[in-house]
């Protein structure tokens, strides 16, 4: 087994908890290796009894936070809910595109930064919140939006 | 085995917890808190933690240092607390690591409250020029049930929990009162379902009371993918074991053995304290076999779920726990029958568990005098948004929203007009700033147009276009819809394109008659609330704000000219 597998075979049978699915398999997958590599599917498959590696793929791309290549070394998350959206999200997306070169959610083009929409990130009295490197940051503006993400690079 | 020892086992466990959280309060050592939870966090509290130890190292003060919940007043976050032994708690807001070695040195190294520093205070001495705690508008009108120990206590130390009451109603139950009992109480104090449906939590205990299988689940519910709510994990960071008791007596009065807490991977902060709370619960012997020497035996474990809002449907959560697809499913089978795992299950929300041991404790009948008509006990609402005030609060029911609104939460923030309020999530409705003259009740609300729901609560002022949030809200409906019924699935997204339409000022005449065609299709042909109530924030926004409509389709104009500008939406969606 190459160092990668292994890797993935410990994520799915370190979990702690007494109830051990597809979903939570995956999950623990992503939070060890901080994505889902294309042998997880295998892996888990074989784990999990009674599952095929479709009953695994159905799971994975269910879920819209699994990613399937490695994470940037800096993650921006930018919330989009009603709040933060009443509260300028859209302007402080706008700007993240700008400062990042983007066109819309992604990498940047040396890879450094990955920038997703996030539904709600659940800080809404501090709207609008961003999360960079899955930190809480709170009434962002366009100014301070640049600052944080040089700094977080 | 023998009952009287057995009771003096939780005593000893309850004497040594008293002792220890005497000591904090009043022992050799300050006691400094900051509240840690999401919007703490947010305001960057986190950050704060090493500074505070290092500014204490460097004055040579040994301190307690915990990390707490929410105490409600998020705007004010970071919020910190200092309390000199057997001395007032007295709090400082939105402090900066600037500010931290001056209100360090002054309170505890000169014991002096400087009061251009202090925010509020509680306690029993007077403090000149700084208000009671009590006294703040956020504060004011609260009666805290489910929130008694959020910000307060430390969410990872059971025994500042059973210090300040609990388990006690556990312990009450296992040895004095017998499951129907318990059942009995929960029905007579009248508490509805606060995720939103707002069933009656008794009964939806006895359908499960009267299955007879041997093997049975309590699950408790912390999905919340609401926007605009955060309340349930806000319970869950200040106050863990609320939940954990009340999922433990849940499944005492339904005779259940299993139980899960069910939280969406990410939000590390409940997680975590969720977690440590069930192992804490466990060292005690307040959860496992035997709890607390009864014959009554009870499991509990955090199942975790990606990201998907319709995971908060109740058979759809089944389906996450389980490991799939988070689809919701055909019923019947109800879930008292045929649940997780195939067994007989009871699902309740974070907020109506939480409320159980204080109505154990208290009695049904002393919850039922909270309140309103039938919406007994109190509203946990979470106020963001143009408000001055940004928080949770916990209020009776009956208290008028506009109060809330004007009085609780100050107003609109800045020289700015309310423009309306969105309540229950994103399928619940908007209300203009002429219809908020209504009480917290279920169905004033219904009646209303509006949910109550969850408790989130946004206001927005007269910047904010409606068209342009409908479509906000709609883009996040159509994003979250899991694609198992078609009617959600196209519907939402062809709803979507309409709206899109109007806010380019490109609308048609037909387009609003277009949409409640696709609303009504949507509410007759789907599974769950996600495509039934996913017309709501359309129809009430056409509802209250039928002349901005007009504008864009008519006019095309946009007045705010919020539509004007660049707008984004996520890329990835289930379509």
């Amino acid at each position: 087994m190459d160092v990668l597998t292994t890797a993935i075979v410990e994520a799915v049978r370190n979990q702690e908890q007494p109830t051990k699915t597809v979903l939570s398999s995956l999950l623990a997958i992503q939070d060890a290796m901080g994505y889902i590599p294309k042998q997880s599917m295998e892996v888990v498959a074989s784990e999990v009894p009674n599952t095929t590696v479709n009953d695994v793929w159905a799971v994975a791309s269910f879920y819209p936070n699994f990613k399937f290549e490695p994470r940037s070394q800096c993650t921006v998350e930018i919330c989009w809910g009603p709040t933060c959206h009443i509260a300028g999200a859209m302007e402080i997306f706008g700007e993240a595109l700008n400062v990042l070169e983007l066109e819309t959610e992604g990498k940047t083009s040396d890879g450094s930064v990955e920038l997703d929409f996030n539904t709600c990130l659940g800080a809404c009295a501090q709207a609008p919140v961003i999360s960079v490197n899955h930190h809480l940051i709170g009434r962002v503006t366009k100014n301070t939006l640049k600052d944080i993400i040089e700094k977080s690079k | 085995m023998d009952l009287v020892t057995e009771i003096n086992m939780f005593e000893s466990i309850a004497s040594a917890a008293s002792e220890r959280w005497n000591d904090l309060n009043s022992g050799s050592k300050p006691w400094i808190r900051i509240g840690t939870a999401l919007c703490g966090e947010a305001a960057g509290s986190k950050n704060l933690l090493p500074k505070i130890r290092s500014i204490l190292d460097d004055l040579k003060i040994d301190a307690n240092v915990s990390e707490v919940g929410c105490l409600g007043l998020c705007f004010a976050e970071p919020l910190m607390d200092i309390q000199l032994p057997g001395e007032n708690r007295v709090f400082y807001r939105n402090v900066s690591e600037n500010d931290l070695e001056q209100i360090l040195t002054s309170h505890i190294k000169d014991s002096k409250v400087n009061s251009d520093l202090a925010f509020l205070y509680s306690g029993d001495e007077d403090i000149e020029d700084v208000p009671r705690l009590e006294s703040h508008p956020m504060k004011a009108k609260e009666q805290r049930i489910s929130l008694r120990n959020a910000g307060d206590i430390d969410p990872y130390d059971i025994d500042q929990y059973i210090a300040n009451g609990g388990y006690h109603a556990l312990n009450k139950a296992l040895f004095e009162m017998d499951s129907e009992a318990v059942l009995n109480e929960v029905k007579d104090s009248g508490l509805r379902g606060r995720g939103g449906a707002a069933f009656s939590t008794g009964i939806k205990w006895s359908f499960l009371a009267s299955n007879n299988a041997p093997d049975k689940y309590i699950l408790c519910n912390c999905e919340e993918g609401d926007p605009g709510a955060f309340n349930d994990k806000g319970i869950l960071e200040s106050d863990p074991h609320t939940v954990v008791e009340g999922v433990i007596l849940a499944g005492y009065a339904t005779n259940a053995n299993y139980g899960y807490i069910f939280i969406r991977h990410g939000h590390d902060g409940p997680i975590e304290r969720t977690k440590n709370a069930i192992k804490q619960a466990y060292e005690k012997g307040l959860l496992g076999d035997n709890i607390l020497g009864s014959d009554f035996s009870f499991d509990m474990e955090v199942a975790l779920t990606g990201d998907s809002y319709v995971a908060g449907e109740e058979t759809a959560l089944m389906e996450a726990i389980e490991g799939k697809r988070s689809m919701p499913r055909y019923r019947p089978p109800f879930p008292a029958q045929v649940g997780v795992f195939g067994k007989p299950t009871n699902i309740n929300n974070v907020k109506s568990l939480s409320y159980v041991p204080e109505i154990i404790r208290n009695g049904g009948q002393w919850f039922s005098e909270i309140g309103y008509e039938q919406s007994k006990g109190t509203a946990i609402l979470c106020l963001s948004g143009a408000l001055q005030f940004t928080g949770m609060i916990e209020v009776p029911m009956g208290l008028n929203l506009k109060d809330i609104l004007y009085e609780v939460a100050g107003g609109v923030s800045g020289d700015r007009n309310l423009k309306l309020v969105q309540t229950g999530g994103p399928l619940g409705g908007v209300l203009n700033a002429d219809n908020i003259d209504l009480v917290l009740d279920y169905e004033t609300f219904r009646n209303a147009g509006a949910i109550l729901g969850s408790g989130g609560i946004i206001a927005a002022d007269d910047r904010t276009c409606i068209v342009d949030l409908t479509r906000s809200l709609i883009a996040f409906c159509q994003y979250e819809s899991c694609g198992k019924c078609f009617p959600c699935r196209m519907g939402m997204s062809h709803l979507l394109e309409v709206i899109e339409r109007i806010c380019d000022l490109e609308g048609t005449d037909e387009d609003l008659d277009l949409m409640r065609n696709i609303g009504e299709n949507m509410q007759a042909g789907s599974l769950c609330g996600h495509g039934q109530l996913g017309f709501n924030p359309v129809a009430s926004a056409i509802k209250y704000f039928p002349e901005e409509f007009n504008q864009h389709i008519i006019g095309h104009t946009c007045l705010t000219k919020v539509c004007n500008n660049q707008r984004f939406s996520p890329t990835r969606t289930r379509r």
